[in-house]
């Protein structure tokens, strides 16, 4: 099979419909940062306490909204999170509300709104530690073991945690649910002390101040080095135009990405940060293999212009760029449609990202080549000198 | 089958059996889940996937500057007084910032050389230097004030350590966090009780005996009205438990001495037990030197009362009816077992040199850390398959080259990071599956090439043979800057991004491998069948 034969399409004689597209997308992108949603940064650049809830039933985001109002949090910004189906919640306090002296206080006053009608004197079982179901146990003595009840007891604690977290998804709505898996006398002993609230808290992330300065500026560095190391491996291998070329490209499909996030008023985490330098290789890849394609073609074809040498060069790699980068995104869509909620942000900067940067090394990387070479016509200085042999 | 064909297959069969032993060991059973079970026992899974707590806290050096300035300021005092040398004011104008410096005033010109002989003599690790109006300030040299800030940060993890193991918490993560100034990353696998955890790390532990002056006080007004206004200059005011039946709240207040007749590092041993009404409580032993002091200080003070405080808070007073040795109790209010028995550990650890505060804390609940592996072994294998499958499609036989390449990358990728112990964290499946998607692309380069170098009417071999060459410098260059990128990730990145770092740039290494020798290796095998002039499937 073969999708790609001898084509010959004149990829230079379109760099202004190209500029177009790129411009329209990077405007659009600066815009929405300036002046629309700004850069949307998630928890770990800005801040500030993220509580994710899992209700048993569907919960009722208006009553929630209230509840936090009632306690004080007034800023509590209330979203459903993953598929309505798993009736999960996103309480997200921002960074004035997380305290570095008393970092989790937000998390504890989530906790203790939502856990209304409480029994007097009985602990909430969907949100006990192992550890306080043990000593809880150990009190009681259901079991009858005397001497060795510390371990068989750590055991049962263990058991009922794993029924409630593995079994039920984090949230058990009856003590029924236990059954099977935890010693029955263990069990029937629970009611006494504990109740059923209504949800489960499945993860935390409380992120001080002071930390996320730190990992924006941290971001911000890595990004930069890593376009440091492209344009000097490049200069290297090559001549310093097809490095700065390469960094312009690469710069171009993270500003267009980071854009995309903005416009999407989709979070930009630490994850989508490891993605975006992902990138930075992953389009630099692409643009390395016509740029190899064009060093080889430029001894062969001497008597040929440079842009005729970058036509055919791209043409001769088109095959492989499309079918790459088809391959890539493809895996990238699997990660994007089943790799479940926490990776979303991640996988929707991959997908993004891979679009724009196999477009970038045909339609930005190439034409900023051959535009320097007829700079220097114009200036009459000599064509530029043939990069260097492998 | 040519002798060269035949030791590079055998080279590639021993890689392979050597990375398969690499992911799974020598397993118990060969079902899926002895499989499984085998495999998970030597590639580590990160918090992300398995539920914990990750944490990270500020050492506040400069709690360990203050003690040894205090201490400093102590000596000068002491120096002062015994060479009769005059002086106005002795203080520590900014205690916040500049812990380390302490201003004396006052002296006259003709004692500055007395002082300087001081300063050199007592206090070798401090710059003295003189200012306007007799004043002189003493800082701490930069050498010393750096090397103690970062002593403090080593013993701060030394002591968390030990409370954490303690704890019983398995492979927890404890280590200075390159990323800050003076943080520690602390990463507890299937800690589901971070409160707990958080007070006994946050406990500073520092315990003091000391002697009572008064008090109980209602408050601290109520105090300084008794004294007419005025503390004595060797007594303070510390907060404590309210005496039964006392008014004014849960909080009263005692006045004791500046000085400590035992402090923490006297303590021999701690060990929670109960008291005459069962109440559970913490008793100690002390050193033998501290039980000395403590001895001497017990007798010079029959009858009246001493102070057992613990981080700055009076937990225990009581009357000294005779000399006590070495042993002592802490109650305070109403303690259960497992408050005692956490006390008694952290007596045991020692106390950090500095107070730590929490500046960042995730806990991943186990039921999502099961969710999350779920999703990302479906995606994976999705996104496998889909390679799979089309390199088939695409390239027929030479497809089935290409996908032995990337299954035996894959075993090589998570064989190694058995071998040295790597995290799986959920970015890092992300990675292998990303590294199929890449990896990929070595075959793609290299296949398009023959076929290239086919159209142009190459034979079979010389067409490999062309397409190999040519490929291998863009595979090269390709493969490096993508592993620059995963480096700089590495060096920025904390827990689940470095688990990505870390599965990209193995997959990536494993992938030359794979990509160019072992396909050239099925290549030249499959030539090697073929007659002369016969076409090649790709």
């Amino acid at each position: 099979m073969e999708f790609f034969r001898n084509t010959n399409i004149d990829f230079l004689g379109k760099k202004w419909y190209f500029l177009a597209f790129s411009l329209v997308f990077s405007v659009a992108g600066i815009f929405s940062m300036l002046f629309w949603h700004g850069i949307p940064y998630g928890v770990d650049f800005r801040g500030g306490t993220l509580v994710y809830v899992k209700f048993s039933h569907t919960p009722n985001d208006n009553a929630l909204r209230a509840a936090m109002d009632r306690a004080g949090l007034h800023n509590a910004k209330i979203q459903r999170y993953d598929q309505p189906a798993n009736n999960e919640v996103l309480i997200d306090l921002d960074v004035q509300e997380t305290n570095e002296q008393a970092l989790d206080r937000g998390k504890t006053q989530i906790i203790n709104t939502l856990e209304t009608n409480a029994p007097p004197g009985k602990q909430d079982l969907n949100n006990s530690s192992s550890l306080a179901i043990k000593n809880y146990l150990v009190d009681k003595d259901p079991m009858h073991l005397g001497s060795d009840a510390d371990q068989k007891y750590t055991q049962q604690a263990q058991a009922i945690v794993d029924a409630r977290d593995k079994g039920q998804g984090g949230v058990l709505s009856s003590f029924d649910q236990l059954k099977g898996t935890v010693d029955p006398a263990a069990a029937a002993s629970l009611p006494d002390g504990f109740f059923l609230s209504d949800f489960g808290v499945r993860n935390v992330e409380i992120v001080g101040p002071q930390v996320g300065a730190q990992l924006r500026r941290q971001a911000l560095l890595a990004t930069a080095y890593s376009l440091a190391g492209m344009l000097i491996y490049l200069g290297f291998r090559f001549e310093w135009i097809y490095g700065v070329a390469a960094v312009v490209t690469v710069f171009h499909d993270t500003l267009i990405t980071v854009g995309a996030f903005s416009l999407l008023d989709k979070d930009i985490s630490l994850t989508v940060i490891a993605a975006i330098l992902t990138l930075i290789g992953y389009s630099n890849n692409d643009t390395i293999v016509v740029f190899d394609r064009i060093r080889e073609n430029i001894k062969l074809m001497r008597r040929e212009k440079l842009s005729e040498v970058v036509n055919r060069s791209i043409n001769q790699t088109l095959s492989r760029t499309i079918l790459t980068a088809g391959l890539t995104f493809l895996t990238v869509l699997a990660l994007y449609l089943f790799g479940g909620e926490v990776l979303r942000g991640f996988s929707l900067a991959l997908v993004i990202g891979i679009l724009i940067g196999t477009y970038s090394s045909i339609a930005i990387a190439a034409p900023i080549l051959v535009a320097y070479q007829d700079w220097r016509i114009e200036k009459g200085k000599r064509p530029i000198a043939m990069p260097r042999g492998k | 089958m040519n002798k060269n064909l035949l030791w590079k297959l055998a080279l590639i069969v021993g890689i392979l059996l050597i990375f398969l032993f690499g992911i799974f060991g020598i397993p118990q059973s060969f079902s899926g889940q002895g499989l499984i079970a085998a495999m998970t026992k030597r590639i580590q899974l990160g918090l992300d996937l398995k539920g914990g707590t990750h944490l990270i806290l500020q050492v506040q050096v400069n709690d360990a500057v203050k003690v040894d300035s205090d201490n400093a300021v102590e000596i000068l005092k002491e120096q002062l007084n015994k060479r009769k040398i005059a002086f106005s004011d002795i203080s520590q104008p900014d205690p916040q910032n500049a812990p380390d410096r302490v201003v004396l005033k006052g002296v006259p010109p003709a004692s500055r050389k007395d002082l300087l002989d001081i300063a050199s003599e007592r206090l070798p690790e401090y710059d003295l230097s003189s200012g306007a109006d007799n004043t002189f300030t003493l800082s701490m040299k930069p050498q010393m004030l750096s090397d103690l800030k970062s002593k403090a940060v080593t013993q701060a993890i030394e002591t968390i350590r030990g409370r954490i193991d303690s704890l019983g918490v398995s492979e927890p993560t404890i280590q200075e966090h390159g990323l800050g100034q003076y943080q520690i990353l602390v990463q507890l696998p299937g800690v589901d009780d971070p409160e707990r955890v958080k007070y006994i790390m946050q406990s500073t532990a520092m315990l003091e005996i000391k002697q009572v002056l008064g008090g109980p006080y209602p408050s601290e007004q109520a105090a300084l009205q008794e004294k007419g206004g005025m503390l004595p200059p060797d007594a303070m005011l510390l907060p404590g438990h309210a005496a039964a039946g006392s008014a004014g709240g849960d909080q009263s207040w005692y006045l004791v001495s500046r000085v400590s007749a035992v402090r923490g590092k006297d303590l021999r041993d701690a060990q929670a037990s109960t008291d005459q009404n069962g109440q559970p409580d913490v008793s100690f032993t002390l050193t033998g030197e501290g039980g000395q002091r403590f001895y001497s200080f017990t007798s010079a003070h029959v009858g009246e009362s001493l102070g057992v405080v613990l981080d700055g808070r009076v937990q225990e007073v009581a009357n000294i009816k005779e000399a006590i040795r070495d042993t002592g109790t802490i109650s305070g209010g109403s303690m259960n077992q497992q408050q005692a028995k956490d006390l008694s550990m952290i007596l045991r650890s020692g106390a950090l040199p500095a107070g730590i505060k929490y500046l960042e804390e995730r806990t991943v609940g186990p039921s999502l850390g099961t969710d999350s592996i779920r999703a990302g072994v479906r995606a994976a294998v999705v996104g496998m398959l889909v390679v799979l499958i089309f390199m088939l499609i695409y390239y027929r036989a030479a497809g089935i080259n290409a996908d032995i390449a990337l299954l035996l990358n894959l075993v090589i990728l998570l064989g190694f990071m058995g071998y040295v112990g790597a995290v799986l964290t959920l970015p890092g499946i992300a990675g292998v599956i990303l590294t199929v998607g890449m990896g990929v692309d070595s075959n793609v380069l290299i296949f398009e090439r023959i076929r290239e170098e086919l159209r142009n009417g190459k034979t079979p071999p010389s067409a490999v043979d062309q397409g190999f060459s040519h490929a291998w410098i863009t595979i090269v260059d390709t493969h490096v800057t993508t592993i620059v990128s995963a480096a700089i990730l590495f060096l920025f990145g904390t827990g689940p991004v470095q688990g990505f770092a870390v599965t990209l740039t193995f997959g990536l290494l494993a992938n030359l491998f794979t990509a160019v020798f072992v396909s050239r290796a099925i290549f030249d095998w499959i030539l090697s069948r073929k007659q002369r002039g016969e076409a090649l499937s790709i």
